[in-house]
């Protein structure tokens, strides 16, 4: 457990002191302040790769980790990264990793056998541009790796968003509690100016409580041997654990979903973004604001599980939507699937580690308002409805069919 | 199945003259297994089972089982296991290693899961000097996927995926795996046994046994390569597979002890790498 000797970066505080220095305001780096939330979490062992722009995390749990005797392994690869942290969290220890884009998608195979075999962890992802080797700048495109699932089969991991390096420290504990009590792997996802950029943080640390796990691997002394694993070659069977992972996985989307509202009371716009977008859209807001467009913010704090019941019930009242990321669209699809046409959404983005300016966000905003001043009239809803295939074109009808319904759908799906 | 054999002094001799010299140590499992016939998992997997027992260790032991045939290793040895994906288990050994110092820890591996997709496991775990131990059981194949070529496949030899024979100018050649492995620092012990026969067979326990104990004793990294059979994917008779084993395996793969560290050491046992106590309470 953490004791007082722990807290902070200096030792030896009393209990008053110790809670001073867990709401301490103190300018840090976002990759150090997510490594001490991790260390003040009672994490027992790290395992990680050097990786631009997560290496400051990496030094920082090198020093820390083994300033307090406990585990901190420089590990070969990725790959050998996380396999570590499987090993040590089928054990019942609390275990975490970070890496950036390109190494997360060598910890992908390892994320569905841990999913699968319902091994907790947390993995600490500070994304850079893709796709392969793209570059070190900062970017939202893991997205869809993150909440779409990185390795194979049927599983979600729970991801969280900070949007501060102050917010990333207290999403952190959570981080672990939703694994422990889930027993999933969580992944706490920032671009990488969250994880470099210095801001003054308000430290909000917390140290998860402590459980005893009926599976954990401690030597079979005095009861019967256990097995951590994600194979059963009887299909009834690994039905069995996919629909109880599926259970797991509503349970999950039904408790845990977090979202923050800014100036929605009165919005007729919603921006959608999360992470550092939604700081940049929070600027474009204040200037519209100043302008007379009534615009709010949405922000996810967890991607998955999406937001989406809340997202559509605002929806209904509002008149359009951006959504801004820092990659080609990725988010967006999700609020799509949620506002169901509801309103019209619309997306900005940037990619290739470029982030979006407030004055981009603001023109975003001012041509998704124009176009809907433009068709406010009765056709609309029709407008806005999405663009479907003439029927039948997807049953082997020639190309070239002058079918009357053809020409008509083109008239109306009007781009 | 009768697992327990007794001696007769002779005809008509008194219950009190039987003793029992053999039987199933407890923590082999009371089932049949999903080996096929004649394959030497079995034979390793006793072995095994036997020096856990004769240590004292199965109610102190994680092991980590492979993917390959020996997958389902957990169904026959009773002691707690975690599943690695393939090639990873010296990596998933590590990590257990570190936060549980007070383990016996162990990985049974094929040659297909240590010596090709998880060389980077294996070698950078031997050259950290892990106090776990490498069961390592080498059959120049890939068994449970069909019999497809291995990094230790011999030249020559027929597979489903070299139809005409290993050719080394397009497959290059077997792998040595244990012998590079010996070469780290961080091994305290590698060595290389049969199954080829009985003899062998003791000479292999007497390898597991000193690599289990370099562990216990705190060394390094302890690994001991099991040349074994593969009657099905060789294509071969279960004796004639036993010969081939005795033969050209041999020729190719040389037995003995390769390095022994803490044997040969002046200053005493390799000590194992730091492994500072776990802050989380006992489970």
């Amino acid at each position: 457990m953490t004791t007082d000797r722990e807290i902070g970066i200096s030792a030896h505080r009393t209990a008053a002191e110790l809670d001073t220095a867990r709401r301490a305001r103190v300018l840090m780096k976002g990759n150090e302040a997510i490594a001490e939330a991790a260390v003040q979490a009672d994490c027992d062992a790290y395992f990680g790769y050097p990786i631009t722009p997560q290496a400051e995390l990496l030094e920082w749990m090198a020093r820390r980790m083994l300033e307090l005797g406990r585990v901190f392994v420089q590990a070969e690869s990725e790959l050998g990264a996380i396999n570590m942290a499987l090993g040590a969290a089928a054990t019942g220890a609390r275990v975490m990793v970070s890496s950036s884009s390109p190494g997360i998608s060598l910890m992908a195979e390892a994320m569905s056998y841990m999913a699968g075999s319902g091994t907790p962890m947390v993995l600490v992802n500070i994304m850079r541009a893709g796709p392969g080797l793209g570059s070190i700048g900062p970017s939202q495109s893991d997205y869809f790796q993150a909440t779409k699932g990185h390795g194979h089969g049927d599983y979600r991991v729970p991801v969280l968003a900070p949007a501060s390096i102050g917010e990333a420290t207290e999403l952190m504990a959570l981080s672990f509690e939703l694994a422990e009590k889930y027993r999933t792997p969580v992944m706490l996802v920032a671009d990488g100016i969250l994880g470099q950029a210095m801001e003054p943080v308000e430290l909000r640390f917390r140290t998860p409580k402590r459980h005893t796990f009926d599976w954990a691997l401690t030597g079979a002394a005095g009861r019967p041997p256990r097995v951590v694993k994600s194979i059963d070659l009887v299909p009834e069977e690994l039905e069995k654990r996919n629909l109880a992972l599926q259970h797991k996985y509503r349970e999950i989307a039904r408790r845990e979903v977090r979202w923050e509202g800014w100036q929605l009371d009165d919005a007729e716009f919603a921006i959608v973004a999360y992470g550092t977008a939604a700081r940049v859209a929070r600027s474009a807001i204040a200037r519209a604001r100043e302008k007379g467009i009534r615009v709010g913010l949405f922000r996810p704090i967890t991607l998955w599980p999406f937001p989406e019941r809340e997202l559509a019930r605002l929806s209904g009242s509002l008149r359009g939507i951006l959504t801004v990321e820092m990659s080609s669209g990725q988010m967006v699809e999700d609020v799509r699937l949620a506002v169901e046409g509801r309103c019209p959404v619309a997306f900005h983005g940037r990619m290739g580690g470029l982030v979006p300016t407030p004055d981009e966000v603001l023109g975003a905003l001012k041509a998704l308002r124009g176009r809907v001043d433009r068709t406010r009239s009765v056709e609309h809803r029709a407008h806005w409805a999405p663009r479907t295939r003439p029927h039948g074109s997807d049953q082997g009808e020639p190309f070239e069919s002058d079918f009357p319904a053809h020409s008509n759908a083109r008239r109306g799906g009007r781009r | 199945m009768t697992l327990t054999s007794s001696t007769q002094a002779g005809a008509g001799s008194a219950d009190a003259d039987r003793r029992l010299v053999y039987r199933k140590p407890d923590v082999l499992a009371d089932r049949s297994t999903h080996y096929c016939p004649g394959c030497g998992h079995g034979v390793v997997h006793r072995l095994l089972a036997e020096v856990l027992t004769e240590l004292d260790l199965p109610a102190h032991t994680i092991a980590v089982a492979p993917v390959g045939c020996a997958v389902f290793a957990y169904d026959y040895l009773n002691v707690d296991f975690v599943e690695a994906p393939h090639g990873r288990a010296p990596a998933v050994a590590s990590g257990i290693r570190r936060v549980r110092p007070e383990a016996f820890v162990l990985t049974y591996q094929g040659d297909g899961d240590l010596a090709a997709i998880g060389t980077a496991e294996i070698i950078h775990a031997a050259a950290r000097g892990e106090r776990i131990t490498a069961i390592f059981v080498n059959n120049g194949i890939y068994g449970m996927t069909g019999g497809q070529m291995a990094p230790t496949t011999l030249l020559g030899q027929r597979t489903t995926s070299s139809p005409n024979g290993r050719d080394a100018a397009l497959m290059g050649f077997p792998i040595r795996i244990t012998e590079m492995l010996a070469q780290l620092e961080g091994v305290t012990y590698a060595a290389r046994g049969s199954i080829g026969d009985v003899p062998l067979i003791g000479k292999l326990k007497a390898m597991i046994k000193r690599a289990c104990e370099v562990q216990v004793e705190g060394g390094g990294f302890s690994i001991v390569e099991a040349l074994s059979n593969c009657p099905v994917g060789w294509g071969m008779t279960p004796q004639q597979s036993i010969d081939h084993l005795r033969g050209p395996v041999v020729e190719a793969f040389p037995l003995g002890v390769i390095v022994d560290r803490a044997r040969w050491a002046d200053t005493g046992p390799v000590p194992g790498l730091g492994c500072p106590a776990p802050s989380h309470p006992e489970a």
